[in-house]
Parts: C-alpha cells; sequence; structure tokens
C-alpha cells in the first residue's frame, strides 16, 4: 500500500512539491517509485533552468520503463539531489526523503492548483 | 509441401479440423477486394526451384562478376580486402551464432551476450575509449549517429565536418541531418590534405569531426581537433581504421570524445559492400546518450556472472519517439566476427597487418611516382590508401578499362587524372612491380590516356 | 558438461604468432617513426592478448553451446518470425563470385550482382504490389527511416512544409514512433479499440492537414488483420498524406494480398522474417523498402537501372537530383540479399502463398491448444502470432509472465515475445513460424498446458526458473545501476 503524505501537495504526473519559504523540493510519489520497481538512474539536466509547470525537467529510469518529470509549478531549477546520482535506488527505499530538485518557485499563485494528498490519491488508485 | 514448410497440406486441414477450424477460412479476415486472385507475374515465378536448381541459377549469376581474388585489385575508400583467417566462419556458422535472435532471454543467450561484452571490450581497448555499443549498421551511419549523439549531448543544432571524410560517409550524416532539421557544415582539406588549421570557431557547434586515415589515406594529428573542440566547447569526433589503431595513436590516448568507423577491414568479406559492421565508442559521460544495444556484466540469482543487454530505457522499445535512435538491429555475428579476427591475430598479427598494409602503400607509391608518370598530390604520411595524380594529364576511365583487360581492377578515379589506390597485406611484391610495369607500358606504348 | 566462464581477456597468452595467419612482409619496412612522425605512433603496444587457433575456437565454441538457435528447437518469439534459415543460402551468399566483389568495382564487372538485385526488386515488386525497391537499409529500422525520410521529401518536394504530424496506432513497434521522431515528425496516436484493431472514428478525429502521414503494421501488433485496411489508406489520402507499411508481420500476408493492394505508398521489409535469413543475434539484417511511383524520384543513390542501349545490361544510376541521398555506405547488404533472393527462388508464387497459409495455420492450432489455460484478450481471429496473457494466473499465484517465459525454456522452448504490444497487460506473443514442426507444436502446446498447471501446484517452480541452462536469472537492476560495459 502506497504511502501518502499530507504536507506536500502532488500533481497527477505522479510528482510531489514540498514548500519552503520560495524555494521548494520536488521528488516522485511512493505510488510512483512502486509502479516503476527498481530505479537505475535519475537524470536531470535542466540546473539553472527557469521551467514552466508541465516542462520536463528530467527523467527517472527503472531496468524496463523511462519516465519524464514534470514540474509541478514554474520555477527556476536550482539544485539536482547529487546523492541521487550514485544511488537512485534512495527513492525505492523512501520516495519523500529523496528529492530529486530543489527549485525557486516563481508563481506561489500556482499551488492552488496542486492535489492534496487525499485527492492525489484517489487519482493515483 | 513447399520449401521448407515440413507439414503437407492434409495434415494442416486435419490438425486444423482439430480443434473445429477450417484451412479455407484461414484468411476471411481479408476483405476480397483485396485478396490476391489469378494474377500473373512477370518477375517471381509461379513454382519454386530446387536446392540443385538454386545452386545452378545462382552460381551462375555469381560467376558472371569478376572478383578480386582472381584480378589485381587496388580498390579501397571504405571497404579493403584484408585476409580473413579460416577459423572466422567455422564459427559465426555455428547455428546457435548464425540463427539466434537479439539476446532478449539472457539465460539461453549468454554466448551472443559474451560475445557481444568481448567485442565491446575489444573496441574499447582499441579506440581508447570508456564505452562502446554492441555494433551499428556500417561505418557511415555510425558517423551519422556519432554526430546526432553530440547534438543530444549539447542541445545544440550544428555540426561541422571535415571534408576529409570518405564521401558515402558525408552523403549519410547530409541525409540524416536534413530530415533531423539539423546542419552540417563541411570544412575543406588544407593543401596539405588534411584538416589542420581550417577547424572553425564559436559555440554553437555541437561537434567536429575528422577521419583518419581520412579519405586520402592520410593520417591525421587529432591533438588539434582536441584542442579546438576544447576550445570552443565542442565534442570531438574521430572516424577511424582499427587495424591502423595497431600502429598509432588511439583516439581516447589524445581526448577524443567519439570514435566511430567501419570494422569491416577485420576480416569481414568484401561482399559487394554489404553487409558492413559499424561500431561507436565514446567517454563515459555520454553513455547514456549512445545509440544501441549495448551489454553488460552482473551476476545471476546465485552469484555467477553474468551477461545481459543493458542501458535498455535509452532504447525505442521503451523510449519510443523519445529513444537514442530508432537502431534495434546490431551487427552482432559480423561483431563477433570481428573479436574473433582480434582474438586470432592478437597484438601481434594485427600490427603485423597494419605494418604490412603500411610498408606495401608507401612501396607502391613509390614505385609508381619513380615512373615519373605521377605525382603526389599530398606530401602528408599515409596508411594503407593514398592519391597520385597524372603527371600529363589524360583519362584514368580509359587506363582503368584497358587494365580491366589485364586482369587488374585499378584504383578508383576521383577525378579524370586524381587515382585512389589501396593494398593491404595481402598484396605481393610481384603483383605491385607488375602492375606498376603494366600501367607505365599502357601509358608509354599504347598511349591509352589519349591525347 | 562444465561451461567455461573464461573472457578471452582471461586466457594464458602465447607469444608472437603473427606469421602463423599472415604471410612474411616481402617489401622492406620503411623506417616509421621517419615516414609518420612520432607524434602520430603508438607508444605502447595495443592491450590485446596474443592466442593460439585452438584457445580461441574452444572459447567461441562454448560460448555458442549457452546460446539457442533455430535448429535447437521451436523459437515462437512473436513478431520477429523466427523460421528455419536455408542452409544453401548460406552457401549461395559464401559463393566466391560474390563474396569477393569490391562495391567500387566498375559496374560492368558486377553484372551478376547487379543482375540478382534487379531480378529481386522485381519478385518483390510482384509480392508486395509495389513499383521499386531499395536494398540501401541495412535492417527493418533503417528501413522505416529511409521510408519515412522519403514522405518527407515528397512532402518537401510539394512546398508542402506544414505537414509535421506522423500518425501511428497505439500498438505499433516502438520503432515507428522513434524513426518518425528521427525525421522530426509529431507523433499523433491512434487508438485501438476494444477488438484491437485501429478505431477508424479516433483516426478521423486526428486527421487534419498538418499530417503528413500514417504508419500501419497489418497483420497488427496483435496478430489482427485491420479489415478496413482501404478505408483507413482512403482517409489518410484524401487528406493530403502517405501511408507506410511496416512489413514486420509480412509473414502473414504472403501471396494473399500486397500492401501496394490495401493502398499503401511505402513498406519496408525485414528479409529475416519473412525470407528466413539469419538473425544473427542480432544482424546483420537487410531492410528493402519498396515505393509507389509518385516517390520515385526520392529513392536513396545510386539505383540500379537497365542500360538503354542493351537490356541485358545494369548500371547504378547516381545521378538523381531529388534522392534523400544515402542511408548508409555503398548500395547495401548485399550478401542478405542473395540469400533472400535464393529463398524467393525456393517457393515461387505457389510457395509463398503456402508459407503464409502454414504461418496462420500454426498459430492458429496452437492457440486452440492453449486457449483454455490462458487468458485470451481478444477473440478476433489471429493470424500469424497471437497473445495470450499471464492475468489468471498473476491474479490467483502470482505468477507473471515473465515466470511462465522462464519456465518454457526448462521444457526446451525459446519463449514468446513478452510485454509487447504495451497495450496489453502480461502479454506473451507466440508466433510458431510456418516452419514448426508438428512435434515441436504439440510439444509447446503441452508444455504450456503443463506450466498453466504447475502454476496452481507448485508456484516456486515458475518463479525460480530456469532451472537447467548456465545461469538463472541475471540481475538485471545491477547491471543497470552500476554498468559494467567492458574489460
Amino acid at each position: 500500500m502506497a504511502d501518502y503524505r499530507d504536507d506536500r501537495y502532488y500533481v497527477d504526473s505522479h510528482e510531489w512539491i514540498l514548500l519552503d519559504g520560495d524555494t521548494a523540493t520536488i521528488g516522485i510519489s511512493d505510488f510512483a517509485q512502486e509502479e516503476l520497481g527498481d530505479i537505475v538512474y535519475v537524470e536531470v539536466d535542466s540546473v539553472g533552468e527557469n521551467l514552466e509547470k508541465g516542462e520536463i525537467f528530467g527523467s527517472v529510469e527503472s531496468v524496463k520503463v523511462a519516465s519524464d518529470l514534470y514540474m509541478p509549478v514554474d520555477g527556476e531549477v536550482l539544485e539536482f539531489n547529487a546523492d541521487l546520482e550514485e544511488k537512485p535506488e534512495l527513492i525505492n527505499e523512501d520516495a519523500y526523503a529523496a528529492w530529486i530538485i530543489k527549485i525557486k518557485v516563481s508563481d506561489s499563485a500556482q499551488i492552488e492548483d496542486l492535489l492534496d494528498a487525499k485527492k492525489y490519491q484517489d487519482i493515483a488508485e | 509441401m513447399s520449401g521448407y514448410i515440413p507439414t503437407s497440406r492434409e495434415k494442416r486441414a486435419e490438425l486444423l479440423e482439430s480443434v473445429g477450424l477450417k484451412l479455407d477460412n484461414l484468411f476471411d479476415a481479408i476483405p476480397d477486394e483485396i485478396k490476391i486472385k489469378d494474377k500473373n507475374f512477370s518477375g517471381l515465378n509461379a513454382q519454386g526451384l530446387s536446392e540443385q536448381e538454386i545452386i545452378a541459377q545462382l552460381t551462375n549469376l555469381a560467376e558472371r562478376n569478376q572478383r578480386v581474388d582472381q584480378y589485381d585489385s587496388y580498390l579501397g575508400a571504405g571497404f579493403y580486402d584484408h585476409y580473413s583467417p579460416a577459423v572466422i566462419d567455422h564459427i559465426i556458422g555455428r547455428q546457435e551464432f548464425l540463427t539466434s535472435y537479439t539476446p532478449y532471454q539472457a539465460e539461453m543467450s549468454q554466448g551472443t551476450l559474451q560475445a557481444i561484452f568481448e567485442w565491446q571490450s575489444y573496441i574499447c581497448r582499441l579506440t581508447g575509449l570508456d564505452v562502446s555499443n554492441s555494433s551499428i549498421y556500417d561505418g557511415a551511419s555510425a558517423a551519422a549517429e556519432a554526430l546526432l549523439l553530440t547534438c543530444r549531448q549539447t542541445k545544440k543544432d550544428k555540426v561541422w565536418v571535415s571534408e576529409g571524410l570518405n564521401p558515402e560517409y558525408l552523403a549519410t550524416i547530409k541525409t540524416y541531418f536534413h530530415a533531423a532539421g539539423l546542419e552540417v557544415e563541411i570544412g575543406a582539406l588544407n593543401e596539405q590534405g588534411t584538416a589542420a588549421g581550417t577547424y572553425p570557431s564559436g559555440d554553437d557547434y555541437a561537434g567536429f569531426l575528422i577521419q583518419s586515415p581520412n579519405f586520402f589515406g592520410i593520417v591525421e594529428d587529432m591533438r588539434e581537433l582536441v584542442k579546438k573542440a576544447e576550445q570552443n566547447q565542442v565534442l570531438s569526433v574521430v572516424s577511424c581504421d582499427l587495424i591502423s589503431l595497431a600502429m598509432f595513436k588511439s583516439p581516447g590516448e589524445v581526448g577524443v570524445d567519439i570514435a566511430c568507423g567501419e570494422a569491416q577491414p577485420l576480416g569481414i568479406p568484401l561482399n559487394f559492400g554489404g553487409p558492413a559492421v559499424g561500431f561507436l565508442a565514446a567517454k563515459q559521460k555520454l553513455m547514456r546518450k549512445m545509440p544501441g544495444r549495448i551489454a553488460g556484466q552482473t551476476t545471476d540469482t546465485e552469484g555467477k556472472i553474468a551477461y545481459v543487454l543493458t542501458l535498455q530505457a535509452r532504447e525505442q522499445h521503451i523510449r519510443r519517439e523519445k529513444a537514442t535512435s530508432n537502431i534495434c538491429t546490431s551487427q552482432a555475428l559480423l561483431a563477433t566476427a570481428a573479436t574473433i579476427y582480434l582474438a586470432l591475430n592478437g597484438r601481434s598479427g594485427l600490427k603485423e597487418v597494419a605494418e604490412q598494409s603500411a610498408a606495401k602503400a608507401i612501396y607502391l607509391h613509390n614505385k609508381l611516382i619513380q615512373t615519373g608518370l605521377f605525382e603526389a598530390i599530398y606530401n602528408k604520411p599515409f596508411f594503407r590508401e593514398f592519391a597520385v595524380k597524372l603527371r600529363y594529364g589524360g583519362s584514368l576511365d580509359a587506363l582503368n578499362k584497358k587494365l580491366l583487360e589485364h586482369r587488374v581492377i585499378g584504383g578508383l578515379a576521383l577525378s579524370d587524372d586524381v587515382w585512389l589506390l589501396a593494398v593491404t597485406e595481402k598484396k605481393s611484391k610481384k603483383a605491385m612491380d607488375d602492375f606498376v610495369a603494366l600501367v607505365a607500358n599502357l601509358i608509354r606504348h599504347e598511349n591509352v590516356l589519349g591525347g | 558438461m562444465k561451461y567455461q566462464t573464461n573472457l578471452i581477456f582471461d586466457l594464458p597468452q602465447t607469444g608472437d604468432n603473427a606469421n602463423r595467419i599472415l604471410k612474411k612482409c616481402d617489401v622492406i619496412k620503411p623506417n616509421f617513426a621517419e615516414f609518420y612522425g612520432e607524434h602520430l605512433l603508438r607508444e605502447k603496444d595495443l592491450n590485446i592478448p596474443n592466442l593460439s587457433e585452438i584457445q580461441v575456437l574452444r572459447h567461441y565454441t562454448n560460448m555458442s553451446a549457452k546460446n539457442f538457435g533455430v535448429e535447437n528447437g521451436p523459437y515462437p518469439l512473436g513478431s520477429c518470425t523466427m523460421k528455419y534459415n536455408p542452409k544453401v543460402n548460406e552457401n549461395m551468399a559464401n559463393l566466391p563470385g560474390f563474396r569477393n566483389t569490391h562495391p567500387l568495382q566498375p559496374t560492368e564487372t558486377v553484372q551478376g550482382n547487379l543482375t540478382l538485385l534487379y531480378n529481386l526488386e522485381q519478385q518483390l515488386n510482384d509480392i508486395f504490389g509495389m513499383d521499386h525497391f531499395t536494398f540501401q537499409p541495412s535492417a527493418g529500422a533503417h528501413g522505416e527511416l529511409t521510408g519515412i525520410m522519403m514522405i518527407k521529401a515528397y512532402h518537401e518536394a510539394n512546398e508542402d512544409f506544414e505537414r509535421t504530424v506522423m500518425l501511428i496506432p497505439d500498438s505499433a513497434h516502438g520503432t515507428n514512433p522513434a524513426s518518425a521522431a528521427m525525421a522530426e515528425f509529431e507523433i499523433r496516436e491512434i487508438k485501438s479499440n476494444a477488438d484491437g484493431l485501429v478505431d477508424v472514428e479516433d483516426l478521423k478525429q486526428k486527421i487534419d492537414d498538418k499530417i503528413a502521414g500514417i504508419m500501419l503494421t497489418n497483420p497488427n501488433t496483435l496478430g489482427l488483420f485491420e479489415k478496413e485496411v482501404k478505408e483507413i489508406t482512403g482517409l489518410i489520402h484524401e487528406a493530403g498524406g502517405l501511408c507506410y507499411y511496416d512489413g514486420a508481420n509480412a509473414n502473414a500476408i504472403l501471396m494473399q494480398t500486397r500492401p501496394g493492394d490495401m493502398g499503401f505508398d511505402v513498406v519496408h521489409l525485414n528479409v529475416h522474417k519473412t525470407f528466413g535469413t539469419p538473425h544473427g543475434g542480432g544482424g546483420p539484417g537487410a531492410g528493402p523498402v519498396g515505393i509507389k511511383k509518385i516517390l520515385e524520384p526520392f529513392l536513396p543513390k545510386p539505383v540500379i537501372k537497365k542500360l538503354d542501349a542493351d537490356q541485358t545490361k545494369f548500371i547504378l544510376d547516381y545521378d538523381r537530383p531529388q534522392s534523400i541521398g544515402k542511408v548508409r555506405a555503398f548500395t547495401g547488404s548485399f550478401s542478405v540479399c542473395v540469400k533472400t533472393y535464393a529463398y524467393i527462388l525456393a517457393y515461387g508464387k505457389q510457395g509463398l502463398a503456402e508459407v503464409s497459409e502454414a504461418a496462420v495455420a500454426n498459430a492458429r492450432y496452437l492457440l486452440e491448444r492453449v486457449r483454455d489455460s490462458y487468458h485470451v484478450p481478444y477473440q478476433e481471429p489471429a493470424m500469424h502470432e497471437f497473445i495470450i496473457t499471464a492475468a489468471w494466473q498473476k491474479e490467483k499465484y502470482g505468477i507473471i509472465t515473465t515466470d511462465i517465459a522462464k519456465r518454457l525454456i526448462d521444457y526446451g522452448y525459446h519463449p514468446p515475445t513478452v510485454y509487447f504490444p504495451l497495450i496489453v497487460q502480461e502479454a506473451m506473443m507466440f508466433e510458431p513460424t510456418d516452419t514448426e514442426t508438428l512435434e515441436g507444436l504439440e510439444g509447446l502446446a503441452d508444455a504450456l498446458n503443463a506450466i498453466a498447471k504447475e502454476a496452481t501446484e507448485n508456484p516456486d517452480l515458475l518463479k525460480n526458473a530456469p532451472h537447467n541452462m548456465s545461469i538463472t536469472r541475471p540481475d538485471e537492476t545491477k547491471a543497470a545501476r552500476n554498468p559494467i560495459l567492458k574489460v
């Protein structure tokens, strides 16, 4: 049974976003991690770029699936979680601790369009 | 029963009836309007032929060709007639290698997978690079794929290619790049026939590509390529010859990012140009952007060494339109043949092949110049191929035609008066002496050049 | 039998034996350092081992024993058409008269080669209902790319630059969208309906003036014949697009119907599928591409033509200003074409019709034999291949498709294609082909039924399969996380 957290928001493409002032961390949901299976590689080549909501900021790969990662809100990609370069399995171990990117949120009004844990759980399952 | 079908129509009908189906209804899903009715065809025989008849027909066609083992040939320009040791055909003729599919089921494909792993290892050792794929269609498409890789990695849409590249390869790159909406800029050679001093500047290029030995056989100094590429933050690519790497510095040693090329010289028959076998190797940082299959080493559930196809998330069957390439076929069997060639020759044998080819090319070049009828067009060092020019003009086509009558297939006429000639370790001194004497005689005494 | 596990690099080395294979150099080797300059020359010898002939032979012979070929037993890999590869065709391709010809020889010295390619083109035109074929593409996917490039060139020649969309069904091979993307097309996916066929209503919705064409496989990847194919190609042509036939499943229709008659403008073949050339563990293949007249100006260069003055002589025509250019060096995988030609000669028109009949009959029979043991997702009659799934076994016993596939190995059969097409969960696609024997079909059916029974009684037997190969299941996750790609 997948885990859902109330402290953060979700989008239907299975990313979560955890706000901290005007910055935020983004990762993939526990449900998504289960669906993908053993994650073998995380690629982010958008650090330093300003991306819009819905744009691709990277991808995660398991042995037989590759899945693009989408921005939940507009923002500048500040950092890629370097731990994932060597240990992509951290996402399987704890999808909510293993953030993938840190961003600077450029339009906080967009937060209202995001899904809470309950709504996301309904969509995911 | 036709051809190789092991069951008779009667048996088929019987089998189908046993499960409630009818032979006559098999194709009911095909609408009547598009079914083949009684059509007569011009190209296709009505009936099949027996094995004996097939052999007779094909032998007849094969005998209508003139062949390089019966004629004295000086053709190269991308395909070279090196000696293929007898062992190769015996191993790759084994049905376990010959008839198996792409190794999706690793447990029943360890032979193919290990062979690919060994090929990748050999290619890395020869090119001095970190990662090789399992092979690619040919040298030309490998060059195109290598340049597409530079565009993917740098997210730029223009590449620079030296005109010293084989024209067949250049044409292929142009075709791929036109389709992809990307730009190819061609850099003319300098007066010595190399890329030295011809590199462009600017950071809007994804990659620079040169060939070494280049189309005119000249060994390029890759150090300038690497320096210029680094200065402009561009990836460096070299289309290289694997046999020559037994003598010359490898691309990886000099700092080149990507090496690609044609492995046909490693004991693969000429076969009128195909099938061929391309290779592609790169630095570690480009690993996940590589096109094509890649085999990797892992362990099984009991901890034994095992081989699998890996990094598959790059590929078309998973990524579909976002894949690194549409390629699914490698040239596995020919890559295995080339691997066996390398295993049989070893470092000593490969070096001997390279040195003999070079020594013989130098010998032939000097002999031709000594006739006084030809001049060198470039004075730079060539490997097993070189271009010479007729000193007093005339038509090389006429000379080549006349040579055929003497059972000689001359060099490639690049223009009316520029001749590209290649030799390998197979060529004997006597053959070259006779050839030069014949050419001199035809020009001096039979006036074949006209004028 | 004890399997060796060494890599070639692990074997004990012998001394320099270069002259066992090569004759001694009969010209004087010059001073290379002087001729080339030290800066170009390698400082140390290559790091590759010197070995003896018997070491190399044993090494690769033992490795081959860890493979499974068509001559070992049934190879029902769906969509791959692993039929028997006639031995005589290998002999023919290796005739010295073919093998020892250089691609740049004057055309008058390779009339045998050119005649063969010309005749093969005529045969393929007849079989597929097309007007021309090119032999330059080296494989099916390469043919796809070539065909798509010609479609692009056609629209460009018409100055129709806005046609940037390629329609592709959701059940298509991954190469279709990947090839179209390499030619800069945007992919628009068409849904399959509940019967597993193209949803024509959905297609109509997705046609507009931006479409360049459609890529279709028929029978499709579910093994079902697209009955409405004429309507589909008609709709596309009406909208100004061209129709591309993915020939992956052509074995099912040989001499029953033709892509040309279905309304297709371009077709690619995989000769290892349809015409029994060996797959070689992943190549070399050949991917001839057939086209209708309207695309003739765009064919890759050179094109084989009859000489105007003498209709028995052939030339290579490079003077083709609208050609897409080249997709590889020279004229293509010639020796693979020799095998294709020999194959077609062995059958003729009647024989090829029997090939498709036997292919379809074998698939139908096998499906009926296992229908009660597995979930069958589509009820339309299958052609040359069919899909069953592990849905029942998964729900009740936690057995997945992989387990069934791996258990089949224990019975001495190659597994089917698994987890494809992507639109079917736990898919297993079987294609017994026209050359499967009676005992092969019965054995395969018995094994599949036995495995379904084992799933209920002893699921671990499946989960731990295979049990008798040189390795058990490999750790693919480890391979991808920490790639070891060479030694």
